[in-house]
């Protein structure tokens, strides 16, 4: 299997916010990789840099082996469906709007667009007749299941998953992180979710990818990271996780 | 969008009726200035003029000299009565006293010609309480000289004025001891009670002969000369400068007292032109009883103030218009920040900081605008530029970062952006900033009538005028209650416009 997205020494400076310093990284097809690592660490600058809401200052990006260009990106944004922390929904819209706005743009027939919604509030166990609801009318689980429709409504080979569960309680958040890996797995689906949680990486995750400062730390399963730690932060940071989940 | 659709073709049809209100038939327009004695002579002129067939039409109460003097060059109106010392000294910006022959000639260099003496003399005056005048023997200017102990109660024009108060002194060297400033309608009060002894009037004032006043006489030919006469231009069809020239020598000092006193009582210039027609004033004192009355010459009140709500509210609605289609779109273009961004806010603040009637008096010389409706409107567009450009660009820069980036992330093509998700958030502060500007367009359109352009500033300048407050009334009510229908109006279009989950 090849990668769908790769990064090859991609750097991003400004100001004062998280930087990245010569990422090399493959998102491989039909698995689920997850960044982690404190706040500050980049990672979601990647995903930044992935969807072209940064440009990278070096290094280059590839899509399915076609680097990103400012005036292609968004032929690569529709094969792309983005999920960020606070939802993003517009508020104007309702849910039916906000998940059909795109589809609607690009013109898609009605028929498909009706069978696609009933698909997808099927795959998030969302309730149909919610959705002519405003997004300030939903709870925030069933907000984040919205922005997930809506990020899947074209069939995306790529989903980005920018701590998407990161505003919930714990109880909404345990039912969402079951719903995602089974939809990740029937789906097949090419994810890049980011999180600062271990728990949730490992369970999500086919692939940990661990930064700190800009810069990759290590990179493979959980089982990779306990057993062989690339250095002391990798041990650190994984016993401070798993501390707090013990006691 | 439908909506949208809907309000787009109600606005211009609603363009289509403004435009076709300003395209009018040529007639002989007659201008006035706004004080009583220049309605009266407007009226008298109108009616004389009708009388030999000819079509009129009477703009009354335009503004000041040289709004009226530059309307009458730039053949916006056709005749203006005029004083002959302010045609000296503000028109032809002279300092010297020039003869009858030499302002003729002056005036023929810019094609405007000129009648004969009306046949009465406007001047500044001194007036004193004849009682009192009698009883310290004072006839003349130079008798004040003996009595420093008069108090002065003078308008803050006539102190200051070249022709005013200092030279005054210097010429019959008076020293008195209190000078003090006071309103013009005031001063006759304080006369009356004796809290001032001396103040400066027109020579043809009304209030002479209400307040039993006596005019103390100019003994060494200090004032100017003040002869009325009428202003035409030189292209006007001779058979109607010779009706004009009909009114040359027949209205003497007391006959024009007369119809002032008739015009500031039953608040009626056509009516009080009409007594110029009839040689016996027997029954000049007859007032009317309620200005709902219909009278022979003028229109009934409800009439009248349908015409002046129409006017006011086309003079507001397509100034709002045009406010708005230029102010959403630069307001998106100043959202977007840097040098432009900057420039077009700080262009619409500095707008606003311009006096209303500033602006009016900047537009007025300029070709396109003059004394019309279109000066007017183009005031108060500029206006009503800056709370919808402000709001506008608020607005969007409000929209929270997330929200931005997601419809970027979508992959939405700006324009969607623009329309299908930045103007619809920013649609509560956009909307806003029209509100804001529609009841401020509401309010600043009465000034409007400063300019001849109507609407509902027209009874309240007359009721200025007059110092009446039953005419300032009947224009300050209906603006009043107009802004209110206009704040409920867009109330009521919050609802419709401004999408539901917006307003949860």
């Amino acid at each position: 299997m090849s990668a769908l997205v790769q990064l090859v020494g991609v750097s991003k400076t400004f100001g004062d916010a998280a930087a990245v310093h010569a990422v090399n990284l493959s998102v491989e097809r039909g698995r689920t990789t997850v960044l982690i690592g404190p706040s500050g660490c980049g990672k979601s600058t990647l995903l930044r840099l992935i969807i072209g809401l940064l440009e990278p200052d070096t290094g280059e990006i590839q899509f399915d082996g076609t680097q990103l260009r400012p005036d292609k990106i968004d032929i690569v944004r529709h094969r792309v469906g983005y999920v960020i922390q606070e939802g993003g929904l517009f508020p104007h819209l309702t849910a039916r709007g906000n998940i059909l706005l795109m589809a609607r743009h690009l013109g898609r027939a009605e028929n498909e667009m009706r069978a696609r919604l009933a698909e997808l509030c099927a795959l998030t166990r969302f309730p149909e007749n919610l959705l002519d609801r405003y997004p300030l009318e939903l709870s925030g689980g069933q907000r984040q299941r919205v922005s997930l429709m809506r990020a899947l409504m074209l069939s995306p080979e790529l989903l980005l998953l920018d701590e998407p569960l990161g505003a919930l309680d714990p109880l909404v958040r345990a039912a969402l992180q079951k719903d995602l890996k089974e939809i990740f797995a029937r789906l097949r689906q090419t994810a890049l979710l980011v999180t600062h949680d271990l728990a949730e990486a490992a369970y999500l995750g086919d692939e940990i990818v661990l930064m700190n400062e800009g810069r990759i730390v290590q990179q493979g399963s959980l089982n990779d990271l306990q057993q062989n730690p690339a250095s002391n932060f990798v041990s650190e940071f994984i016993n401070a996780q798993r501390g707090l989940a013990l006691t | 969008m439908k909506i949208v659709c809907v309000y787009l073709f109600r606005f211009v049809f609603f363009f289509l009726l403004a435009a076709s209100a300003f395209a009018g038939d040529r007639l002989v327009v007659i201008g006035s200035k706004k004080f009583t004695e220049s309605y009266v002579l407007g009226e008298i002129a109108k009616r004389s003029l009708s009388e030999a067939g000819i079509s009129i039409e009477h703009r009354q109460g335009m503004g000041g000299t040289i709004i009226l003097w530059e309307a009458l060059r730039s053949g916006q109106i056709d005749l203006y009565p005029e004083y002959t010392g302010t045609i000296t000294q503000e028109i032809l910006k002279r300092t010297d006293q020039l003869t009858f022959e030499q302002i003729a000639s002056e005036l023929g260099k810019a094609e405007v010609g000129m009648t004969q003496p009306l046949g009465f003399n406007n001047t500044y005056a001194l007036v004193m309480l004849r009682s009192r005048a009698q009883k310290l023997g004072l006839r003349t200017v130079s008798d004040l000289r003996d009595h420093p102990e008069l108090k002065f109660g003078l308008t803050h024009e006539f102190l200051d004025r070249q022709d005013g108060w200092r030279p005054l002194t210097q010429h019959y060297q008076l020293n008195p001891q209190s000078v003090v400033g006071i309103d013009h309608a005031l001063g006759y009060a304080a006369l009356a009670n004796g809290s001032i002894d001396v103040k400066d009037a027109y020579s043809t004032d009304a209030k002479i002969s209400e307040y039993d006043l006596v005019v103390l006489e100019d003994d060494q030919n200090f004032f100017p000369q003040y002869e009325a006469v009428f202003l035409f231009r030189n292209a006007l069809p001779k058979s109607t400068i010779d009706s004009l020239r009909k009114l040359e020598g027949t209205i003497d000092e007391a006959k024009i007292i007369r119809l002032n006193a008739e015009a500031e009582h039953t608040k009626n210039y056509t009516r009080a032109a009409s007594l110029y027609f009839r040689p016996d004033t027997g029954s000049i004192r007859q007032r009317t009883d309620s200005p709902w009355r219909t009278t022979t010459f003028g229109e009934g009140f409800p009439h009248k103030l349908v015409r002046w709500t129409l006017r006011h509210l086309e003079l507001a609605g397509f100034s709002l218009l045009l406010s708005v289609l230029v102010g959403i779109p630069l307001g998106v273009w100043a959202s977007r920040g840097g040098a432009i961004g900057h420039v077009i806010l700080g262009f619409a603040s500095v707008v606003q900081t311009i006096p209303s009637l500033a602006l009016l008096a900047l537009l007025v010389p300029l070709p396109f605008f003059g004394i019309s409706v279109r000066t007017a409107i183009a005031a108060l567009f500029l206006y009503g530029l800056l709370p919808i450009v402000r709001n506008t660009a608020t607005g969007l820069q409000d929209i929270p970062r997330a929200l931005r980036e997601s419809a970027i992330a979508l992959g939405l093509s700006p324009a969607a952006r623009l329309w299908q998700i930045h103007l619809p958030m920013a649609s509560r502060s956009i909307l806003g900033g029209i509100k804001t500007s529609a009841v401020i367009n509401v309010g600043t359109a009465t000034l409007a009538a400063l300019i001849g352009a109507g609407g509902l500033g027209e009874p309240i300048l007359s009721g200025l005028n007059l110092n009446d407050h039953a005419t300032i009334l009947q224009g300050a009510i209906p603006a009043a209650v107009l802004a209110l229908l206009v704040q409920w109006l867009f109330d009521l279009l919050d609802r419709v416009l401004i999408p539901k989950g917006l307003r949860l």
